[in-house]
């Protein structure tokens, strides 16, 4: 007698095991299963990072962006309102757009000559009586399901359903407005276009590492040694800066107290207010003497939302999974409007910072790639994030705070991630 | 019949000429691809730039971001940062051998000697084996007898995709 077959069974992690409090599994980086579960239950559900209104400020402009592995149009219709559109025609799959950015009244998929407006809706088709009905109503440029704006980020989530993008942010809102307040017109632009770096790592090594301040006095040193660079002090032993842990996965390096010891404005970006004296003038215009020298000694923030955008005090990075052992980082320099004098020092020092290139970031490349070939052996199977567990100590706003070098971001990434993970 | 002597002494000369213009690359790209970074700064002019544009070959990169774009304060501080001992990125060192062609003397300008050359290089790194291809463009000078870089771009031909790490010299 034959058994009735049964189903293979589902790979379905126990996650509970697998991210334990101090300790997590190194396969969570490496299996491409998990990876296909991520896509499923993180990049495809919740609310990620795809660009900035700035990028596309007048009607009919377009840039193509990505959510994980999955080109997205951002574009702005003839109304003004900004679209989050895939790009795959509705009739036989085409890609629609082959172009990266520009300005036009409609896309044409060049298959068949369907053609769509910059809001996704089909305009019109060739030889339209192949077709019992008209199909414009039915048929077009799919949006992402819900897409979500924050001064200007854009963020989409491919779930109908789900916390709404304020919701998602939570504490990490504060820090964006903080870093609008750097601009003299309390905007932030994302003008200078954007570096391609590719590394042969899990995307969450990228992640880990953005809010880990344990890495730069060791990663960073043959840059700090040479260049006439504070960062190195930021993260030392004895620094006064702090790990914040925001809930929903996001976490912050928040290093205003070391700023605020130093009580001098714009030592944060290692300059003084003589070397800047328009973008000062007009800070001191916009807010107020005082309340612009509060933001200029607290400078920007250092932090990373969940799970692809990290605002590195003068860049911005967008994490792209491609697959389990392949990330692309999109880095630009950050502009703040009404400050040209300001930007082209963020650009200048952003060009040398970051990218395939960069000072600092080809050696974060460098150690995502050894974690991700080391976590493939097996013994010790486990990655350990115990350090700075029995100093955690809960701020005044509640939330969970620690030393610059401790591992309380990564902790707090882990939980929110097996929450999202767990789900059904 | 042949062409008068002074237009052979001519052409020679521009033959020398462009022979010298490659030896004088040819021995960039070694110094380049064996790691001799103090040697290969010293072939800079003062005012050189060095830069290595993103996103094709004509942005601007006083406005756009670039993958590389150096003022000789700033080629001083990379190999500096190679010297230290503590460039991971290249700890261990990519094993690259480049082949520079197509070497064409565009004319003189204010400045210089402009030069355009075609690149490819081949790296073999960990995380794998890379074929790197670039249209590069020159503006070299003659400071006491030998050629000197004053302004070197590098346009890699898939400067608009995600690029791996490229800590070495290109």
């Amino acid at each position: 007698m034959i058994e009735a077959s049964t189903a293979p069974a589902a790979h379905r992690p126990h996650w509970a095991d697998l991210i334990q409090a101090e300790q997590v599994h190194g396969s969570l980086y490496t299996d491409p299963q998990i990876f296909q579960q991520e896509l499923r239950k993180i990049w495809q559900r919740t609310w990620v990072y795809v660009g900035h209104v700035s990028e596309i400020p007048k009607p009919f402009d377009f840039v193509m962006k990505s959510i994980g592995p999955d080109p997205v149009l951002m574009t702005r219709d003839k109304d003004g309102q900004v679209h989050l559109l895939h790009n795959r025609c509705p009739h036989r799959g085409n890609q629609v757009c082959e172009k990266h950015r520009g300005n036009q009244r409609s896309f044409t998929c060049n298959y068949h000559g369907w053609n769509f407006g910059l809001d996704g809706a089909l305009r019109g088709y060739p030889f339209p009586s192949g077709y019992a009905r008209d199909k414009r109503k039915e048929l077009g440029l799919a949006p992402v399901a819900r897409v979500g704006i924050y001064k200007g980020f854009v963020f989409g989530s491919m779930a109908a359903d789900g916390p709404s993008l304020e919701e998602h942010l939570g504490g990490a809102r504060d820090a964006i407005d903080k870093l609008c307040r750097n601009s003299p017109e309390g905007e932030v632009e994302v003008t200078a276009g954007f570096l391609q770096h590719k590394v042969m790592a899990n995307w969450k090594f990228v992640m880990e590492n953005e809010t880990d301040g344990y890495h730069p006095a060791f990663v960073h040193a043959s840059i700090f040694d040479v260049a006439d660079s504070q960062i190195g002090s930021l993260y030392g032993d004895t620094s006064t800066a702090v790990t914040r842990y925001f809930g929903n996965g996001h976490s912050e390096v928040d290093l205003r107290p070391e700023f605020r010891r130093r009580d001098k404005p714009l030592s944060w970006f290692g300059t003084t207010p003589e070397k800047l004296p328009d973008y000062v003038a007009r800070m001191n215009a916009a807010y107020g003497e005082d309340e612009a020298r509060r933001i200029l000694i607290d400078g920007t923030p250092h932090i990373m939302i969940f799970p692809n955008l990290f605002i590195a005090e003068i860049q911005m990075f967008v994490i792209q999974p491609l697959s389990v052992g392949e990330t692309v980082q999109h880095v630009t320099a950050l502009q703040f409007k009404g400050a040209s004098d300001f930007n082209r020092r963020l650009r200048q020092q952003t060009m040398g910072s970051v990218g395939p290139a960069g000072f600092l970031l080809a050696d974060d490349a460098e150690m995502y790639e050894r974690s991700h070939r080391g976590v493939q052996e097996k013994n010790p199977e486990w990655v350990y994030l115990g350090r700075g567990s029995h100093r955690e100590r809960i701020d005044e706003h509640g939330y969970r705070i620690g030393h610059a070098t401790d591992d309380l971001c990564s902790r707090g990434m882990w939980q929110h991630y097996r929450s999202l993970m767990e789900a059904a | 019949m042949g062409a008068p002597d002074h237009a052979l002494t001519g052409d020679l000369a521009e033959v020398v000429r462009h022979h010298r213009i490659t030896q004088f690359l040819y021995r960039e790209a070694r110094l380049q691809d064996e790691h001799r970074y103090e040697e290969w700064e010293s072939l800079w002019t003062e005012d050189a730039v060095y830069w290595v544009p993103a996103n094709g070959e004509d942005i601007d990169p006083e406005r756009d971001m670039s993958i590389v774009y150096d003022n000789r304060s700033r080629i001083g501080l990379r190999i500096r940062q190679f010297l230290t001992g503590k460039r991971y990125s290249q700890l261990p060192t990519s094993r690259l051998r480049r082949v520079i062609g197509n070497v064409e003397v565009l004319g003189e300008e204010h400045g210089g000697t402009r030069v355009t050359a075609n690149m490819l290089l081949y790296e073999s790194h960990r995380r794998g084996q890379i074929l790197w291809a670039s249209r590069n463009e020159y503006l070299l000078r003659a400071v006491d007898g030998q050629w000197r870089l004053a302004f070197k771009k590098v346009a890699l031909v898939n400067n608009d995709t995600a690029l791996t790490t490229m800590a070495f010299l290109i």
